[in-house]
């Protein structure tokens, strides 16, 4: 009956091991992880939001407080609706804060980075980000800074 | 259906035909093997005698022809009812054929656990009981590796009748074995007929050792049954091939040479040259 | 004109390899409830085929892991985004690596252990022996086997993706100085649920797919001990090549 035992070991362990390390993927790899923690939920306009996805990160002071849930264009307005969870434990954060559209180095993707307003009122379940600050989008960029070379070579 | 059929004959082919390629195995054959006796099947190797036994035990169908065993009809079996026929058979392969990852007692023990929800105790009840009718009671807890051909045969022969079957059939159950294990089997292949009230057959061709054994011997040759009846007087046959097989003689209507050219073209490279 | 016939001769041959495999599935299908219920023979082939691999499929997914973590960081940094080695290892560990290479080093190590197991069973007439004593080979040795091997697949593509993961923490967090905390939160922003049901996915069928070619070739190997052993190369080689040509067209299909 040794051999049973060694069997029955062995297998446990391999069975132990294998859940594991699937809890594992399936827990610690992928953001759902968020999706346990007690969130609110805002919105933010943008006029253009670049590379940016659902499930980026929400940042504030660098730090993550939540992510982006879902991306919609508004079929009137004409402009993006970036729907954001929010950790419910950061429910401090003012009203005014502003949400801009960042980069994480050259290949990073995009997060949206929030900055802190001077309201005493916060946001709220529902509320929305007047203040935003759209995606630096490499061409317009270049053709600004274009742009204004000319204008600089006309004061001349 | 069982086994227990009618008095006289238990085994009985008729008309078999049987072809593997283009080469004729059997072309009609015709054999009766009686109920309660030890038959022996002998012919020179090639000439199919192990393919007879898989014509008996359904592991082949004939292409024609009719395979009766007790009251089954083996060609037109579906497989349960195979299975049901088969659990009534014993069989000893040529080597054995033991579990190799089980011990002696796992292997004689197989066939009960799979076919019964025998209690452990009394599966070691039989398992020990058919272990000690081979003498290798002592050895239940080694693994086949650890045996030499005839004791791994043996226990195979334990193993082939712990479901207490009505046939028991040897492949070649003489060959490789050194004189002693010869003189054991061939007894035990003796008192388990008597004692068991078995029909026994037995495949080979080692004269000497059958004709200590068999009631009723049957001699295959080119596909047919060439001669048959009590092992002493098939020795004392004058049929030129009997004769030759019964008494080892090299050369006479089976040929020492495998059929070929004339020997001098083909030295010499004559005639339509090689090929 | 000869060449057009042996190609049609080979094609006639591939057609029905594939076709007897087919049905070698169909039955071992039909069979599995059955088969499921004689529970210890499927744990003790899990055993057999999941954790005697352990070894191998843990060293691999470690060194694995970090090779990747190296290429990954030498070519993250060139672009100044290190920061996302994690996401970029996770993400090519689950959704590729970790399945294809568990299957092709399962084909290594349990499949032809399988293989040249049934087949040496084959040879030695165990398998005729047990149709003699009215038990199925195909249940009693070949569905044990191919179970074990689909239920261990998943597994061991888990510890091996996993370990890998590990690997490449190593070298980027351990080593080369990238914040843990960045490259934890870039991979779980990068890698969705999709992506591991993506790969849980590909563990399966590349299970089912290394399992039956692995039982399949030695049930069906010429009872030799040539046989055998042509059986067990065969393995492997099938193996390779079914698994790379399902993970395209998996892979294709969920893009």
């Amino acid at each position: 009956m040794q051999q049973t035992r060694t069997v029955e070991l062995g297998t446990g362990l391999f069975v132990f091991l294998g859940i594991a390390a699937l809890f594992f993927l399936t827990t610690q790899t992928t953001g759902t992880g968020m999706g346990r923690v007690e969130t609110y939920t805002v919105t933010a306009r943008f006029d253009n939001i670049g590379g940016l996805t659902a499930r980026a990160p929400v940042t504030m002071a660098g730090v993550t407080i939540g992510r982006v849930e879902k991306i919609a264009l508004d079929p009137e307005r004409l402009d993006a609706v970036v729907t954001l969870q929010i950790d419910r434990q950061f429910d401090q954060i003012p009203e005014d804060s502003e949400a801009s559209i960042l980069t994480a180095g050259l290949l990073g993707g995009n997060y949206i980075g929030l900055g802190a307003g001077g309201s005493l009122d916060s946001l709220r379940d529902g509320d929305e980000i007047y203040l935003t600050q759209s995606a630096l989008v490499l061409e317009s960029l270049i053709s600004r800074f274009l742009f204004s070379q000319s204008e600089d070579d006309d004061d001349d | 259906m069982t086994l227990a059929a009618p008095e006289g004959n238990l085994i009985e082919l008729r008309g078999v035909r049987f072809r593997r390629g283009n080469f004729r195995v059997f072309d009609g054959l015709d054999m009766a093997i009686p109920k309660g006796k030890v038959t022996a099947v002998m012919g020179p190797s090639g000439t199919g005698k192990t393919t007879l036994l898989r014509l008996i035990t359904g592991q082949l169908k004939p292409d024609a022809g009719s395979v009766r065993v007790g009251e089954y009809e083996v060609p037109s079996l579906s497989l349960s009812r195979l299975y049901e026929m088969r659990r009534q058979m014993g069989m000893l392969f040529q080597n054995g054929a033991l579990l190799t990852d089980f011990s002696v007692f796992e292997n004689v023990a197989f066939p009960l656990r799979e076919h019964t929800r025998l209690p452990d105790r009394l599966i070691r009840h039989i398992v020990l009981t058919k272990l000690h009718a081979v003498g290798l009671r002592g050895a239940a807890e080694l693994f086949p590796g650890e045996l030499s051909g005839g004791m791994n045969r043996r226990v195979a022969l334990a193993r082939a009748i712990v479901m207490d079957p009505d046939i028991l059939i040897y492949d070649e159950p003489f060959v490789g074995l050194d004189p002693i294990s010869m003189g054991v089997i061939v007894r035990l292949i003796r008192r388990l007929n008597d004692a068991l009230g078995l029909t026994s057959v037995v495949v080979s061709h080692d004269v000497r050792e059958l004709e200590l054994v068999a009631d009723h011997s049957f001699l295959l040759a080119e596909g047919r049954v060439v001669a048959s009846g009590a092992h002493r007087e098939l020795m004392d046959e004058d049929s030129p091939l009997v004769r030759q097989f019964m008494h080892g003689e090299a050369d006479g209507p089976v040929a020492y040479h495998f059929p070929a050219k004339d020997y001098g073209d083909d030295l010499f490279d004559r005639g339509q040259g090689p090929r | 004109m000869g060449l057009i016939r042996e190609i049609g001769a080979t094609l006639v041959a591939f057609l029905r390899a594939l076709g007897s495999m087919a049905i070698f599935l169909g039955r071992l299908i039909i069979y599995a409830p059955a088969g499921l219920l004689r529970f210890r023979l499927v744990v003790q082939q899990v055993h057999n085929t999941g954790s005697l691999s352990l070894a191998i499929i843990m060293l691999s997914g470690f060194f694995v892991g970090l090779v990747l973590g190296l290429q990954g960081f030498d070519l993250l940094r060139r672009f100044n985004s290190e920061n996302v080695l994690g996401g970029a290892v996770a993400l090519g560990l689950i959704k590729e690596l970790g399945p294809v290479v568990t299957a092709l080093l399962f084909a290594g190590r349990a499949g032809t252990a399988l293989a040249s197991e049934i087949g040496l069973m084959k040879a030695t007439d165990q398998l005729s022996a047990m149709e003699m004593m009215a038990v199925d080979p195909m249940k009693r040795v070949v569905l044990p086997r191919f179970l074990g091997g689909v239920i261990a697949m998943p597994f061991l593509v888990a510890i091996f993706t996993a370990i890998g993961i590990f690997g490449a923490w190593m070298i980027g967090v351990a080593w080369m100085g990238v914040d843990p905390g960045v490259f934890w939160s870039q991979m779980q922003s990068l890698v969705s649920m999709d992506d591991v049901r993506e790969g849980i996915f590909k563990s399966i069928v590349f299970g089912v797919a290394a399992s039956l070619v692995a039982v399949y070739e030695g049930y069906t190997a010429w009872p030799t001990a040539e046989g055998v052993g042509r059986a067990t190369t065969r393995t492997v080689v099938i193996t390779a090549v079914s698994v790379l040509i399902l993970d395209y067209m998996i892979t294709a299909a969920l893009l």
